[in-house]
């Protein structure tokens, strides 16, 4: 899973020391003004005696930082919010950035979070920060209304505050936040983290704001890391071994160096073959004064490689080595009851096999880094979603203690898991340390889709039985695939099932009797976490095996996932999203999504309508999908529409925006995407083999319905993607009668 | 020696001709708004217009530019009155990473001056640019919003 970042209660009372500290004056709005201007980088960090997350300017205007990176995801609005909301101001005249890495070393020595944990991934930053950043705004407020109270010479308790003023109702004095901040700043924070207001008062949250940052995007002033720029720069690109763990056997690098602006060439040793990766393959770095040299003098690099462990490895080998391992018997995790007997009693039983091929990210800002290695300390300026994985890496791949690595974290050009690792960032400190000045490095498309960190393969069996009165009484899933946890320090080969099958899923507590069975494949393949993880998978095998139970039962696929899930109540749930899962909350969802998309209505030849639901994260999503086919093997989406349970929302815009991305991510994913392996290494080199899906393809209409029934909030980046592609098969299914199990599609509906 | 004009500034180039218009902006004219995304003209996040058409400038070179005129996001605007454009991308919220959305924006302007009022057919015919974050239904409803500012602006 994608390593949430869990707070507990001194992180509250951190984020309560920065909410206090930092009503300052001044500072920051120039800065934050530079930027509108169009300076170039560095973007306004907080730093120096500013810090933390908020500044309350002169002429009224709020600064706010948002501590998590923002990839897309409206982290750069929602996280905000939280804060706004107890703060008391409107929000249109807060604007906001992102906040560097802010790290210190703990009282344990070890480096812990200054005011509150930074990472973007699993669906994580609305419900890590929910409490903490409300809880920082309402002690800005408090601090406020503490120096109101000191002018205007009465009792905190009879001043209110609201939309950036502080008023004294019986005086009719009032003070705006602009006047009294200066003063606040210097206030002793109260020992006590002041009440946060109960949901029924919300003003801010659960109202739909638009992305703070969009009117940077839209003239081109947002600032990308791709876009960083430092003095004295020089510029990098890698040619690496495309062999999984293959080697350098020979290098010429008399050419490249004759390139005019080519500065040195540089090499990078591999990652080892067992260990984790810091960067993830051996190789050289051409450094020059342009990025057109440096592209050029990679041209004219000549480097011989060895193949490596994995030379025999294509994506049909490691499917036959799939299909080999389920003849077998694995490792099994979960063991409910007596499966092989309720499956041989049973009065009906299913069986069917999908596949899933390795994805790969592909963010459209290739990975990229600014790195600078000096005597002093090294400054890094990247796009990465969690910049304390960066700060790790550098220690690590430099020997420098953490307290002299500035990670400067940027927006970033698309995440989707890829950025949780930060081998790009280790790749730049290396070279800048090599050639002693500021190196900004840059990856090539070919670079990013043959060296990802992709998402796992693999080969799903499934079963289920059914007793002669329709009840399910028997279920197993067999999974072969390489899991994402190899290469993890310290994590035996017998943990490696857990980032692949969550063994508390639906319909794992609905069946008496159920196995699920791990059978851990090797691939030289890198692995990592990819949009939602596993759940994308098992989602599409689940979700489309019981489309066919239903048809072959002749029952309603609704009704079928309906009954099986039952009335709300609350389950266990150990995995993350946890810790409970209420089966009622998905049943809802496929309802609402149901009843607005017209699920059960009788479709016109060659159209077809499918429904799907997950759990995912600690949210709940259904989808039903309309498709239209034609004779020729032709697909088009024409309609999703979607029900989501998140708890609170924080921004419905942001919800339906994640959710309108999910669905896309989702289909664009399961129409064309596969990465293929021949002779040990990735043969897609640019978006022609790795066809990401254009406009032409993507549904005209998305409705997002949202359920928000005051529960604690999860977070929404994640949950609109895994119901698409079991949705989008089960609607293939009516409109063709062709049963997708092998993803991408492709091809397959014109045989 | 392509003598050209960027966003109505003249500019003498005199380095390497096969180097691509992408890189010639981005890292000797400070123009970041064209990013770099595939450098094959397959993605569609570097296009910049060339004499009024959308062109990819990651595989444009410096030698075919000889007169042209460039103009990149960073001169769509008029001053801080937004292009069209720009405007419908702000009113349907269309940007959620946004790195892709410069060039989204030039190839709609693009279009937009050949077809006043494109279909939804003609917008899937027409715009290849890729979205990774996958804003494709906010991006069809703008192109709509924009054609329609764009001619209750022109009246």
């Amino acid at each position: 899973m994608n390593a949430p970042v869990i707070h507990n209660r001194r992180d509250i009372l951190r984020y309560a020391a920065a909410g206090g500290a930092l009503v300052i004056a001044a500072p920051i709005a120039s800065r934050v003004r530079a930027q509108r201007d169009g300076s170039p980088f560095p973007t306004p960090w907080f730093e120096g005696p500013v810090g933390g997350f908020v500044a309350i300017n002169p002429d009224e205007t709020v600064t706010i930082a948002f501590p998590n990176p923002e990839m897309g995801q409206g982290v750069d609005t929602s996280l905000p919010m939280l804060l706004a909301e107890e703060l008391e101001v409107d929000f249109d005249r807060v604007s906001t950035v992102q906040m560097p890495l802010e790290i210190m070393r703990g009282e344990d020595g070890e480096m812990t979070w200054k005011y509150a944990p930074q990472g973007s991934g699993g669906s994580y930053s609305i419900p890590g920060h929910y409490e903490g950043l409300r809880q920082a705004g309402a002690l800005a407020r408090t601090l406020l209304i503490s120096a109101a109270a000191a002018q205007f010479g009465v009792p905190a308790s009879e001043l209110v505050a609201a939309r950036g003023v502080v008023r004294h109702e019986a005086s009719g004095k009032k003070a705006s936040y602009g006047e009294l901040a200066a003063a606040a700043a210097s206030i002793e924070p109260p020992a006590e983290a002041p009440a946060l207001k109960p949901q029924s008062e919300f003003r801010l949250i659960g109202t739909p704001q638009k992305m703070k940052n969009a009117r940077a995007i839209v003239t081109g002033e947002a600032t990308f890391g791709i876009d960083a720029e430092k003095p004295g720069m020089l510029y990098a690109v890698m040619s690496r071994c495309p062999y999984f763990d293959g080697t350098a056997k020979s290098v010429d690098d008399s050419a490249a160096r004759k390139v005019s602006g080519v500065v040195d060439i540089v090499k990078i040793e591999g990652p080892g073959p067992t260990g984790p990766y810091d960067v993830q393959a051996e190789g050289y770095a051409v450094v020059a004064t342009s990025l057109w040299a440096a592209m050029k003098g990679r041209r004219a690099l000549q480097i011989e490689w060895n193949t490596g462990p994995y030379a025999e490895e294509s994506s049909g080998s490691f499917k036959r080595q799939c299909a080999e391992l389920l003849e077998g018997t694995g490792q099994i995790v979960r063991d409910d009851g007596d499966f092989d007997a309720a499956f041989a009693n049973a009065a009906e039983t299913y069986e069917a096999t999908y596949w899933q091929p390795y994805v790969s990210h592909a963010p459209l800002e290739p990975q990229n880094c600014l790195a600078d290695v000096t005597e002093d300390g090294v400054e890094i300026i990247a796009p990465t979603q969690m910049p304390s994985g960066a700060s790790r890496i550098v220690a690590a791949a430099l020997g420098v203690d953490r307290e002299k690595i500035k990670i400067l974290p940027t927006r970033l050009g698309g995440g989707f898991g890829r950025r949780l690792s930060n081998d790009y960032v280790a790749e730049a400190a290396l070279i800048s340390k090599a050639v002693k000045a500021p190196v900004k490095l840059i990856w090539t498309r070919d670079d990013d889709l043959q060296h990802d960190f992709y998402r796992p393969s693999g080969m799903h069996q499934l079963k289920a039985g059914f007793d002669a009165d329709g009840n399910l009484v028997a279920w197993t899933h067999r999974l072969a695939s390489a899991s994402k946890y190899y290469r993890r320090p310290n994590l035996p080969e017998s943990d490696y099932w857990q980032a692949e099958l969550y063994p508390d899923d639906f319909p794992s507590q609905f069946v008496n009797n159920v196995r699920l069975e791990y059978f851990s494949a090797r691939s030289g393949a890198p692995r990592g976490s990819w949009r939602a993880p596993a759940h994308t998978a098992n989602a599409f095998v689940v979700q489309s095996f019981l489309d066919e139970i239903a048809e072959g039962r002749g029952e309603d696929p609704l009704a079928l996932r309906l009954r099986l899930l039952g009335e709300a109540r609350e389950l266990p749930y150990e995995q993350h999203g946890g810790p409970v899962f209420n089966p009622g909350r998905l049943a809802e969802c496929l309802r609402v999504a149901a009843e607005k998309g017209g699920y059960g209505e009788k479709m016109p030849a060659g159209r077809g309508r499918g429904i799907a639901g997950h759990f995912t994260f600690g949210g709940y999503c259904a989808q039903v999908v309309d498709v239209e086919t034609d004779d020729q093997g032709g697909l088009r989406v024409t309609k999703v529409v979607a029900a989501v349970d998140i708890g609170t929302v924080i921004n419905p815009n942001g919800v339906a925006a994640q959710l309108e991305s999910g669905v896309n991510d989702g289909l664009s994913t399961a129409l064309r995407l596969a990465i293929n392996i021949d002779g040990g290494r990735v043969t897609n080199a640019n978006f022609d083999t790795y066809q990401l899906m254009k406009i032409a393809d993507a549904p005209p209409v998305v409705e997002t319905h949202i359920i928000d029934n005051g529960e604690t909030p999860s977070g929404m980046g994640e949950m609109g993607l895994p119901p698409l592609a079991p949705a989008l098969a089960n609607a293939i299914f009516e409109a063709t009668g062709k049963r997708i199990r092998s993803l991408p599609i492709a091809d397959q509906l014109n045989s | 020696m392509p003598k050209l004009t960027i966003n109505g500034q003249t500019v003498d180039y005199s380095g390497d001709p096969g180097m691509p218009l992408l890189w010639y902006l981005r890292d000797e004219q400070g123009l970041k708004g064209a990013k770099f995304g595939c450098g094959a003209g397959l993605c569609g996040a570097c296009t910049v217009h060339v004499n009024g058409e959308a062109r990819r400038s990651c595989v444009t070179p410096m030698a075919a530019l000889e007169g042209a005129s460039v103009t990149t996001i960073e001169g769509l605007s008029d001053g801080e009155t937004l292009h069209p454009v720009q405007e419908a991308w702000l009113a349907e919220d269309v940007a959620q990473c946004g790195y892709c959305q410069t060039g989204q924006i030039m190839a709609v302007a693009a279009l937009l001056e050949t077809n006043a009022n494109p279909s939804d057919g003609d917008i899937d015919e027409s715009l290849t640019n890729i979205c990774r974050c996958g804003t494709y239904y906010r991006l069809r409803k703008a192109v709509h919003r924009a054609a329609e500012l764009k001619s209750g602006r022109a009246s």
